[in-house]
């Protein structure tokens, strides 16, 4: 019998290193970095050598004022308002695009497309084009209020509005994403529940309640992960559409403030290398907790059985 | 006998050759800038031939970028040690350079400021050295649409005007229609470094030791700016404006007046169908106006360094770079010669060039520290605090005060 023995390390390495290599480089040696970064003062501008680590060296200084000054929690309080309001909402429609998308129709392709396009789009483009709905008093979205009589927020100007402004951009740019994440999750669903359900006399919203969402519920567990994460993690719509050349960033008033706009900010406008990489710790920091937490809590909502 | 004389005249030759061309090898300097972007880039390349025309032996290498990534690229560069041999920075980010060591002292290869404006000089030099040699510098005028001005019968602004003649000029101009605004001066760092001193405040102490920013001038400067947006509305709020930019509104002529910089010429040349013209900027107390200034300095690692610094000072004191940038209406260049501000002063339009030479003899410079930008942005939030009207202007800059002390060192 002619048996294949596997070759073991000599034979895995030359299939290995070039994915081990770029993660070795790209991302494991800039973390190591960025924590040994994050326990000097090093201003991002002065070459960076052993004698300058030991010159700036803060110990955990940099955790200490960055966790000790109101500024973080104001920016982390920012971010919940984002996560608040844009997690249900882009699940909500995501879930309702992809049971559009999966309805089996003369023409439903034509749509499939036409809901991935905003994903596409580059966020400059898209963000540019969302400055102008959103512009209170040349904008589509206050013309059409002021259609319906209601007098439209100030959006992007206002203290209160931004963030949702800032939603809106984001919901129209990633709800294709995740309704295609979702769509793959409702067409692996048997039919034959659904008809099961039928013979016993189910109505639709007893078949969605009962069949689709805990069936759906584990890629359901998947978009909420990658929608917390994505959150956390704001930053191109902040860039584009609330940060102005020459102002403060994340206007109006801070409003539009959030963890990795402080990472690019204190890194790369205020030469404060050392600080940006002990905010970039703490946003990890965050992320884990908040992946861990929901880790521990699927086991209360995700049924596997299907 | 004859093969020694070949092989002689074998070497002599092949000396001769390579002599040659080693005699001949041009050096390449690498220059890095932001001013040369978009429009200005063929202007950019003809002083760079006009360079190596007058340099045979040098050849520039240039990269330019838009202004937006050109930092983020120079810090890169910097903290990876390949700074280009020369590169261009303007007068805020010059200090944070200097003051790492980054850049070599121009004197000791030879560097001259003879015949370039002393104001645009210093503000390149730190600790005694000159680090820089200024290319260019610009300011800030008030532009005014003469049209508006006939309309609402108020004379044109002169030399004596101070804010309550402008404040009474833009009432009357905005009175013409409700779409139409008196004037437009952002509330923002860089034009209120400028009005505190019109108004003899400041923002430091004298020594530079402390922050100044809440005292009773400063509060009255803010107050007299902000009222223009929430109190006798002349200048519009950003919902008013709606997206538009402020010199759109200038152009589309219904704008009285605006303060903005002298690189507005060449648009509103070109987008103005009204008649429009310039003044120096008025004051209350006193006459402030603005300093901009792009300036070139040489890497302290560049490898050619004498060549490098030679293009520095061709591109700040010579008369064919300085000329090519009168043409091209490229900011002011930072020479003192009588030709080139006659040839200047010389363009029919603006009627009053003149004011920007004029206004030279205010120019005041803005507080420029290790921790600029972020000075700046703390001041712009609480600016745009009162600008918006959610905080006092005397409750803003107590705030901006207080933030400033807690997290900037002078």
């Amino acid at each position: 019998m002619n048996r294949t023995k596997p070759g073991g390390w000599a034979q895995a390495l030359p299939f290995l290193l070039p994915s081990a290599l770029g993660l070795l480089v790209f991302s494991l040696l800039p973390l190591g970095a960025s924590l040994l970064l994050s326990l000097t003062t090093w201003d991002g501008l002065s070459v960076l050598t052993s004698d300058v680590v030991r010159d700036t060296w803060v110990g955990l200084g940099n955790f200490g004022a960055v966790l000790g000054g109101a500024e973080f929690w104001r920016v982390l309080s920012n971010t919940f308002y984002f996560i608040v309001l844009y997690v249900p909402l882009i699940l909500g429609s995501a879930l309702a695009v992809s049971m559009l998308l999966n309805v089996r129709r003369a023409g439903v392709g034509v749509f499939r497309v036409l809901s991935y396009i905003p994903v596409l789009t580059s966020w400059v483009a898209g963000a540019l084009i969302w400055k102008w709905i959103l512009s209170p008093e040349y904008g589509l979205i206050n013309d059409l209020l002021g259609m319906a009589g209601v007098q439209g927020p100030g959006w992007l100007l206002d203290r209160t509005w931004a963030m949702p402004g800032i939603v809106l951009t984001s919901l129209w740019k990633d709800a294709g994403y995740f309704a295609l994440i979702l769509l793959g999750g409702l067409q692996g669903i048997s039919p034959s529940f659904y008809e099961s359900a039928e013979l016993d006399g189910a109505g639709p919203w007893v078949k969605f309640t009962r069949i689709t969402l805990p069936l759906l519920s584990p890629i359901l567990f998947l978009v909420v992960t990658i929608t917390l994460i994505n959150s956390f993690q704001l930053f191109p719509q902040i860039m584009i559409m609330t940060t102005r050349e020459g102002m403060a960033p994340g206007e109006p008033l801070g409003a539009t403030q959030v963890m990795v706009e402080r990472i690019y900010t204190y890194a790369f406008k205020y030469y404060r290398m050392g600080l940006a990489s002990a905010w970039a710790w703490l946003l990890f920091a965050v992320i884990s907790l908040f992946t861990l937490l929901q880790f521990r809590l699927q086991k209360k909502w995700v049924s596997y059985d299907a | 006998m004859n093969g020694n004389r070949i092989k002689n005249a074998l070497a002599v030759g092949l000396a001769l050759v390579a002599g040659g061309l080693f005699a001949q090898a041009p050096v390449t300097i690498s220059y890095m800038n932001f001013s040369g972007a978009g429009d200005m880039s063929p202007n950019l390349t003809k002083m760079k031939e006009a360079f190596e025309k007058r340099n045979p032996g040098i050849k520039v290498n240039i990269e330019t970028f838009a202004y937006a990534d050109y930092f983020t690229q120079l810090q890169t560069r910097a903290a990876a040690g390949k700074l280009s041999d020369a590169f261009e920075l303007n007068y805020e980010n010059f200090v944070a350079y200097a003051k790492r060591g980054a850049l070599l002292d121009l004197a000791s290869v030879g560097a001259d400021t003879k015949g370039l404006a002393p104001k645009a000089v210093e503000a390149f030099a730190y600790a005694g050295k000159q680090y820089g040699l200024p290319e260019s510098f610009s300011t800030v005028l008030l532009f005014y649409n003469q049209a508006l001005f006939d309309r609402a019968k108020v004379g044109y602004p002169n030399s004596d005007w101070t804010w309550k003649d402008v404040q009474a000029a833009a009432e009357k101009i905005r009175a013409l229609d409700k779409t139409i605004y008196g004037i437009y001066q952002p509330v923002q760092f860089w034009e209120f470094y400028k009005l505190v001193k019109q108004n003899g405040g400041s923002l430091v102490s004298a020594d530079n030791k402390k922050f100044t920013v809440n005292s009773p001038a400063n509060v009255a400067t803010l107050t007299n700016i902000v009222e223009r947006y929430t109190k006798s509305n002349v200048s519009p709020t950003s919902a008013q404006m709606g997206g538009v930019g402020d010199w759109d509104l200038f152009k589309s002529g219904r704008l009285g007046m605006i303060v903005t910089g002298i690189w507005a010429f060449n648009e509103f040349i070109r987008d103005c169908d009204f008649p429009w013209d310039v003044a120096v900027e008025p004051g209350n107390t006193a006459r402030a106006t603005h300093f901009f200034s792009n300036g070139i300095v040489v890497s302290k690692t560049a490898k050619n360094a004498k060549a490098a610094a030679a293009w520095a000072q061709f591109m700040a004191s010579s008369n064919e770079a300085a000329n090519i940038r009168l043409d091209a209406s490229w900011e002011l260049p930072a020479v003192t010669s009588p030709e080139i501000m006659a040839k200047y002063t010389k363009a029919p339009v603006p009627a009053s060039r003149w004011a920007v030479y004029e206004s030279l003899n205010y120019l005041v410079t803005p507080v420029v520290i290790d921790q600029n930008q972020e000075m700046v942005d703390i001041l712009n939030q609480q600016l745009t605090a009162a600008k918006e009207g959610t905080k006092t202007p005397a409750q803003a800059l107590s705030d901006a005060q207080k933030d400033l002390a807690s997290k900037i060192k002078l």
